[in-house]
């Protein structure tokens, strides 16, 4: 069969994608830029596609909260944002992580803090990556750097929340989501039934049929039970941690210094990896794709073969930058470049940048 | 073979639309293709541009501060974009409404009336499809049977029966853009 092809925005992507990927249900509220998520299910009707709900929640805080309800009954639910309106969900996200529950959302980052600028950034990378709300847990985050893989990553990240239970978050910026690329889409998965969700996830509330009642709840007052209920959690993140962790390598066979960046930055990378390459110098980009669990490994097995120099390339004033620290472990010069509030650096800039301040000395 | 270009003009005009129209045509025969606009609290009248890159290979970054050609289709764009130009590169431009023209000695100029041609063909919004056609004459780096499969893949089937009429302000475009000498 021919594949079907289509020039689409990410946002519009991630969308079509969630339809296909047998969604039950999204619940959003709108912020630029990444209303077209809404505006393109909308528009689709999934209802009478797959029978998946669209619902614009009277606020972020209602949507996660929606959320919240829905996984617990087993569903497949997702909600999309910019990063005003993902702050307002965290104290669901962290209910949603101490309950166990999977879902899915996609934060369209935008400049802050507060209500910033409605221009791409990089700056909730801490947000997304250390936990964001109240309490020891994580998202697992995945950073998509093209508008395939928002495509790609919706279903990724669904499997990944439900294989651990746990929230997966796509951290894409205001530029992927905004441009359109071509897309490869796959064929309709249908939503699970009753009975699929009953034997996949039999700690869901699913109406209590000769089985004993199932309790989603984050709390438990006990201490000692709550730290097992911790222990439990922390166990999962260890084997996150050891087995989901991916990356992409862009010449990095021969590098003797080290680009780190993810989505729209690591585009830029790739472009200032040619200048480089054209100069002579022997300049390698690696892109994390899942932020958690970040490629730790991967960065110290570099630095300890022949990387003699990084720069963490981010717009936002320095995240990312402290997990490349704690990978390169002070074995060479790691520096942070970026711009912010919405500004984008250019190829040429970044590639000054390390020049000056890792090769220069 | 890579070509980066900058559409700009006014809000309204067609700039993103015809931008698409350009990626879908080059993902008709096999190319990479971005389509990155300029987004922000801009409506009808304000400015609107999209950056569009064909390329035989992976495009990395889809955003650019320099074009191989820029399509310019009001005097805000020219100020901003006429100096984003490459060097031998190529800048068209409706003169219409224009009250600088381009000065630039190291670079190929085009004027196209396109906003008079549509104006002349009672159909003001095929004004987009002037221009595209005289950029399609200068750069015809994709087959005109594939321009045609894109704008019918990015037009939405209610408006397939104005697919005649679109097609052929293209071809109306292709004949009326002049190269532009400075007197």
């Amino acid at each position: 069969m021919e594949k079907e092809l289509r020039l689409m925005k990410g946002n519009e992507a991630i969308a079509e994608a969630a339809i296909r990927a047998g969604v039950d249900a999204y619940y959003g509220y709108p912020i630029t830029p990444q209303s077209e998520v809404m505006e393109y299910l909308t528009e689709q009707q999934p209802e009478d596609r797959t029978g998946m709900v669209v619902l614009q929640a009277e606020s972020e805080v209602a949507s996660i909260n929606m959320i919240y309800g829905a996984a617990g009954a087993g569903k497949r639910a997702m909600t999309s944002s910019s990063s005003p309106g993902i702050s307002l969900m965290q104290e669901g996200l962290s209910y949603m992580a101490g309950a166990e529950l999977p879902c899915v959302l996609l934060n369209v980052v935008r400049g802050g803090p507060g209500l910033g600028t409605i221009q791409p950034s990089q700056a909730d990378y801490f947000q997304s990556t250390k936990g964001g709300g109240h309490g020891d847990y994580h998202l697992i985050t995945l950073a998509p750097s093209s508008v395939q893989e928002m495509y790609d990553f919706l279903k990724i990240s669904f499997e990944l929340a439900e294989k651990y239970r746990n929230p997966a978050m796509i951290l894409s910026d205001g530029a992927i989501g905004q441009m359109m690329e071509k897309v490869i889409l796959d064929e309709q998965v249908p939503r699970r039934t009753e009975e699929e969700i009953i034997k996949d996830f039999p700690w869901a509330s699913t109406g209590k049929k000769n089985r004993e009642r199932n309790i989603i709840t984050s709390l438990e007052l006990d201490p000692a039970k709550q730290e097992q209920v911790n222990l439990n959690i922390q166990k999962k993140y260890r084997e996150i941690e050891e087995k989901e962790v991916r990356f992409e390598k862009v010449q990095c066979d021969d590098a003797e210094y080290l680009l780190v960046a993810y989505g729209t930055s690591a585009r830029l990378c790739q472009e200032t990896v040619k200048l480089a390459r054209d100069k002579g110098i022997k300049l390698g980009l690696l892109r994390p794709i899942t932020l958690y669990p970040f490629p730790m490994k991967e960065i110290a097995s570099m630095v300890e073969k022949q990387v003699k120099g990084v720069v963490s390339v981010e717009m936002s004033a320095g995240q990312m930058i402290e997990d490349v620290k704690l990978a390169v472990n002070g074995k060479v010069p790691a520096e942070h470049y970026g711009r912010f509030g919405g500004m984008i650096p250019s190829p040429e800039d970044i590639l000054e940048f390390m020049e000056k301040q890792i090769m220069g000395g | 073979m890579t070509e980066e270009i900058i559409i700009a003009g006014f809000g309204g005009q067609g700039v993103l639309s015809m931008g698409k129209i350009l990626a879908y045509s080059g993902i008709m025969q096999d190319q990479e293709v971005s389509w990155m606009p300029s987004y922000g609290p801009e409506m009808r009248g304000g400015t609107a541009n999209v950056t569009v890159i064909l390329s035989d290979e992976r495009i990395s970054s889809p955003i650019l501060s320099t074009f191989d050609t820029a399509i310019i289709l009001n005097q805000q764009s020219m100020d901003k974009f006429e100096e984003a130009v490459k060097p031998g590169g190529t800048l068209i431009y409706d003169p219409n409404g224009i009250t600088r023209h381009p000065e630039r000695e190291d670079i190929e100029v085009y004027q196209i009336a396109a906003a008079e041609e549509a104006s002349n063909m009672g159909m003001n919004k095929v004004f987009n499809m002037v221009v595209l056609g005289g950029y399609l004459k200068v750069k015809p780096l994709v087959k005109m049977d594939n321009v045609i499969k894109g704008l019918k893949k990015s037009l939405p089937e209610r408006y397939h029966h104005l697919l005649p009429v679109n097609e052929k302000a293209i071809k109306r475009g292709l004949e009326i853009i002049q190269e532009y000498k400075k007197n």
